[in-house]
């Protein structure tokens, strides 16, 4: 099984810490499991322009690709402007259409303020049932209090993170053999 | 209908198309090479010809894993390989390309295959030949619209004289050689959305429409799109011909249709598009309403009357070959359409 973490804006620091917790849990609880997290802080993007990702070369092409070889994918966002940062909403637009198609994707929120809750329910989720993504449904939503220094000190988002890392392997599994089992039965 | 070359009363016509993909076959995972799929190309046209099939057509694709990047030149050989069967682009990409040469080549290969070319003219479903010839993307869709006019100027006048943004203006200026009748069939490629469907309808142009999936009423509705505009234009929807494209495998039952030929299409397009083809949508194939023509030779033969009934056009091209599909393969798929597809699809289909 093959998991993305995106690390979705290219400044600050609270989003990247949290999807940290996010690998480390995920190499504890499920070695198995090949994960990569992308910083997009680390890349060089252009924006979409339209091509096929297959068309795009550089950090563009490569991280393009590994989220369209993913099983799942675990985005990690903050909140700007009472939305998601360009940075991600480029991904999406990096991608095709139906780019989740038989994926499962899960989501981790920072945010400055416990009133942006509902962005990820009224503006993430919309695009990723858009783009097909099996979603899981409960995110992970840490606050600027959560934080100290580069540590999540709140122990409840601790045991959130495991449970959200724990809910996108057992679901990608579960899908996978759901949608194998249904396959076999086409007969071709 | 006579100026593009379509006879009602013979029932509707039936062809093939490649868009001359070269692939491996995903159950060797062995590739032919180029020279190989390129003579297998040519062979197909033949036996489709030999079979009475209408139409023969290639396309031009500019990126990894396509063969036939200078169509025209393999669509000149196929001119001298066959001899009744029309032939034509599908499609020749206009937007990255000079009208005037397009229009040279083809009358050419009209004159070599003794009137029996058509174009095929679309606007690239892939940028990446943008780059690679240099041309802005930015002007998608302005490329297309003036070099699509001034091949069909050049098609209805032998001397033209010309103005445009792209290209060099032409002053009295003489496009040879002519094609054996005059002037050659030219089709706009649609794809996608009516969107596309409908400037062809207001250009009253004919229109190939190329489908990869879904219902058939899905895209009964750009056929209708594009035929109420071309009457917006002044145009009657009874002189344009309309054409429809997409996937085609027949076996001697539907279940083993399928086996043989999803492998085909699923890898070939994680290849060439970087996504399968979903398992559950083509399971919906066997459904008469979907506009997937695969099964067995009868139930395809009722899927192409039913597109018929829904559509009423006037010619089916069928792509078959997609994904390194092998040549023996294609070639027993040609004695099914040749001696079992055809003659029902014509007998129920003819114009009286």
């Amino acid at each position: 099984m093959k998991i993305v973490g995106i690390s979705g804006s290219n400044v600050g620091t609270k989003t990247r810490t949290a999807m940290d917790y996010v690998q480390k849990e995920l190499i504890e609880s499920s070695p198995e499991v090949d994960f990569k997290l992308i910083d997009l802080a680390d890349y060089a993007l252009q924006f979409s322009d339209g091509r096929n990702y297959l068309e795009y070369d550089g950090d563009t092409g490569y991280v393009t690709k590994q989220l369209m070889e993913a099983d799942a994918i675990i985005i990690g966002t903050p909140i700007f402007q009472a939305s998601i940062p360009a940075t991600l909403k480029n991904i999406f637009d990096l991608l095709p259409q139906n780019a989740f198609r038989d994926k499962v994707v899960s989501m981790i929120v920072t945010s400055g303020s416990p009133r942006h809750y509902l962005i990820a329910e009224q503006q993430l989720k919309p695009i990723l049932a858009y783009m097909k993504a099996q979603i899981v449904q409960t995110y992970v939503f840490i606050e600027e209090k959560d934080f100290y220094r580069k540590e999540i000190v709140n122990e409840d988002i601790i045991f959130r993170i495991q449970r959200l890392v724990e809910d996108t392997v057992v679901l990608t599994e579960t899908y996978k053999k759901l949608r194998e089992a249904k396959e076999e039965e086409y007969g071709f | 209908m006579k100026e593009y070359r379509i006879d009602q009363s013979k029932g509707l016509e039936f062809g093939l198309y490649t868009l001359g993909d070269h692939l491996p076959d995903p159950f060797t995972n062995k590739r032919i090479s180029a020279q190989q799929r390129i003579s297998e190309i040519i062979e197909l046209a033949k036996l489709a010809d030999q079979a009475g099939l209408d139409f023969f057509s290639v396309g031009e694709s500019h990126q990894d894993y396509f063969a036939t990047q200078a169509h025209a030149v393999v669509l000149g050989a196929i001119a001298q390989a066959t001899k009744k069967i029309k032939i034509g682009s599908s499609s020749t990409i206009l937007s990255t390309s000079d009208p005037v040469r397009v229009y040279e080549n083809f009358s050419t290969i009209d004159l070599i295959s003794d009137g029996r070319t058509e174009i095929i003219a679309g606007r690239a479903s892939r940028i990446g030949l943008f780059d690679l010839l240099g041309y802005d993307v930015q002007d998608y869709e302005a490329l297309f619209e003036e070099k699509f006019d001034l091949l069909l100027q050049i098609n209805k006048e032998e001397i033209v004289n010309w103005e445009g943004e792209f290209r060099a203006s032409l002053k009295n200026a003489r496009i040879l050689p002519r094609p054996k009748n005059g002037s050659l069939p030219i089709w706009r490629a649609v794809g996608g959305t009516p969107a596309s469907a409908i400037k062809a309808g207001y250009a009253g142009v004919p229109m190939m429409l190329a489908t990869l999936g879904g219902a058939v009423t899905h895209f009964k509705y750009t056929i209708d799109a594009y035929r109420e505009a071309a009457v917006r234009s002044h145009f009657d929807p009874a002189t344009l011909p309309v054409g429809t494209t997409g996937f085609f495998h027949v076996a001697e039952t539907t279940q083993q249709a399928l086996k043989e030929v999803y492998p085909y299409i699923n890898e070939g397009m994680k290849l060439t598009n970087g996504q399968g083809f979903p398992k559950q949508a083509f399971a919906q194939a066997v459904d008469k309403r979907s506009i997937i023509n695969v099964g067995s030779p009868q139930e395809v033969i009722e899927k192409i009357l039913y597109q018929h009934e829904m559509f009423g056009h006037q010619r089916y091209l069928a792509q078959m070959d997609f994904g390194g599909m092998p040549f023996d393969k294609l070639a027993k798929n040609i004695e099914f359409i040749g001696n079992e597809i055809l003659p029902a699809i014509r007998k129920y289909t003819a114009v009286k």
